[in-house]
């Protein structure tokens, strides 16, 4: 049985700039109508560059920011944050991971109260009880109890993407956002995070929207894919019906950018350069 | 003769801690007209040993080696000041982050002109007309009026082009680039590879280029050095590094590739080496 945990109707962002005294008001259209929605247990993929809006649409799903309009159902439910306030319950459906695990993380709290707030301000569960979750989610993320009382900068890159990880499933969301989770690792942390997403969606089924450029993380993690170009999704369909027939033109500009790494294409560019 | 020839580098930073070796012995040569790839993750002391051939390494490094030589002169044995002649005008760096890089408060212009300035001794006519020409030459439309404009009101990729300008201003001998295209786009990232690479065979220059995107290596290296832990692994030229990579650890790097997951699960480097002496706050 498929549950649809996430879907989007005609997602329009836009964004006001300027209008001082003497210049007129601009208006940015970061998003321009996207769809989607999104499986119980499955992943989207959203790929872009930087400017394309894909970071917009990843606030309007975390309820950072409301839509300008359309509609947004999490769990069947419409949910419009415009005009009503966000209650904690919706809170835990939804959280999110960041880019960059060195800004993401408060450097004067200690790994257990990073940890420990998400329940502290959207629940009423007792410290005590806060703090025997905390220690569990460290050991199931692949940290130990001992990190515990450590500050952030105590830890490697890869370290603190996976307390982020953490803390997004300290109040056991149905649905993860994740903004370039990886971008910012090594190779081989790299695949150690993104081993860890694996497991946790297995044992959690937990919903992913992942956020990425890196069309080589993209085919390995995803199940859909849309493709964002100046705030439109120009490409969206399966994995594997994107990447072995890509439509739009954008796309294949995409695919033909990325750096190959196997044996055939550098024979390819050693004869031309040879040539 | 090569171009720069290093042998037994080692790097140490006075820590509070005691000394901490970031490069432990490496031998590294690159022949003129050649393109070197260094590839390692962060802590493999890639950037580390290129910054030490530049000599822009903080007081408190350490660096040794039995010979570091550039162009048939001992860096070794140079002061600060003949230092500073060859830096900049026949080795020349650029780095990762682009809108870093470059001085917010100094036009594009004026941060071209400076070097020309510096190691050329042109003249202001001569500088403006070098500095358009560098600006065609690493592809900014409009050159003229760009010399007028300041780092942030570039896009990334703008910046690194400016940058790629500054670098070659006086026709380099080895160009280094540490990361160049890391924190920009692939499209992007493409453009500024097919630039660095055509620039190089065009002006027939050495081209050392430090990474940890194993399809940067594939699209421009000619000869490879895997870098782990301040440790050479692994020397070869690209195919054969591909082909059949001889060190545990480029296996486990090429086989971290995404592209090339096989499973469910993606293979990690902790599968092939063991963890060398651990250190506080070193990935688990």
């Amino acid at each position: 049985m498929t549950v649809t945990v996430l879907e989007a109707k005609d997602i329009v962002r836009d964004y006001k700039i300027g209008g001082g005294l003497f210049s007129a008001t601009k208006t940015i259209h970061a998003v321009k109508g996207v769809s989607f929605s999104v499986q119980k247990g499955k992943t989207l993929a959203i790929v872009g560059e930087s400017g394309c809006g894909k970071s917009t649409l990843a606030r309007i799903v975390t309820l950072i920011d409301p839509a300008t309009s359309g509609d947004l159902f999490i769990d069947g439910k419409k949910i419009d944050i415009a005009s009503e306030s966000l209650t904690p319950e919706l809170r835990r459906k939804v959280q999110i991971v960041f880019q960059n695990p060195y800004g993401s993380l408060n450097p004067r709290q200690k790994i257990g109260d990073v940890l420990g707030e998400p329940l502290k301000i959207n629940t009423n569960i007792p410290a005590a009880e806060r703090r025997d979750r905390a220690m569990a989610m460290l050991t199931k993320v692949g940290l130990a109890p001992e990190h515990f009382h450590r500050y952030p900068h105590m830890f490697s890159g890869g370290q603190r993407q996976r307390i982020a990880i953490a803390r997004a499933l300290m109040l056991n969301p149905s649905l993860l956002v994740l903004d370039e989770p990886v971008s910012a690792l090594d190779l081989s942390v790299q695949a150690q995070v993104l081993n860890l997403l694996a497991d946790l969606q297995d044992e959690f089924q937990l919903t992913y929207v992942f956020i990425s450029h890196d069309l080589s993380v993209v085919r390995y993690i995803a199940d859909d894919v849309m493709v964002m170009y100046y705030g439109e999704a120009v490409e969206y369909g399966s994995r594997d019906a994107v990447f072995s027939d890509p439509q739009h033109e954008y796309t294949r500009t995409l695919f033909k950018a990325t750096p190959r790494a196997d044996v055939e294409s550098i024979r390819a560019r050693l004869a031309r350069k040879a040539a | 003769m090569p171009l720069l020839e290093i042998k037994n580098l080692t790097v140490s930073f006075d820590t509070s801690a005691g000394p901490f070796l970031a490069v432990k012995g490496i031998d590294l040569s690159v022949e003129p007209r050649e393109v070197l790839a260094i590839v390692g993750e962060s802590g493999s002391g890639k950037s580390v040993s290129m910054l030490a051939v530049m000599g822009l390494l903080p007081e408190s490094a350490t660096v040794r080696a039995d010979t570091m030589t550039f162009n048939g002169v001992e860096l070794l044995d140079l002061g600060p000041a003949e230092r500073r002649e060859i830096i900049g005008k026949d080795m020349a760096m650029i780095f990762q982050e682009p809108m870093a890089s470059l001085n917010p408060c100094f036009t594009v212009g004026f941060q071209i002109e400076e070097v020309l300035r510096v190691h050329m001794g042109m003249d202001r006519g001569q500088r403006r007309a070098r500095a358009i020409e560098l600006l065609t030459l690493v592809g900014i439309g409009d050159p003229q009026d760009r010399l007028n404009a300041y780092p942030h009101q570039m896009s990334g990729g703008q910046c690194q082009r400016v940058m790629i300008a500054i670098a070659i201003a006086c026709n380099p001998k080895l160009l280094i680039a540490d990361e160049p295209t890391t924190a920009l786009d692939v499209t992007i990232q493409k453009q500024i590879l097919d630039l660095l690479v055509g620039l190089q065979e065009r002006y027939g220059m050495g081209l050392i280029m430090i990474t940890h995107n194993m399809g940067v290596v594939a699209e421009t290296a000619d000869r490879v050095i895997v870098q782990y832990q301040g440790r050479k692994m692994e020397e070869a030229d690209v195919l054969s590094l591909f082909e059949k990579p001889k060190s545990n650890y480029t296996r486990a790097l090429l086989s971290a590739l995404p592209e090339n997951a096989t499973g469910k699960r993606l293979p990690t480097v902790s599968d092939y080496v063991p963890e060398e002496e651990p250190v506080a706050g070193a990935p688990s």
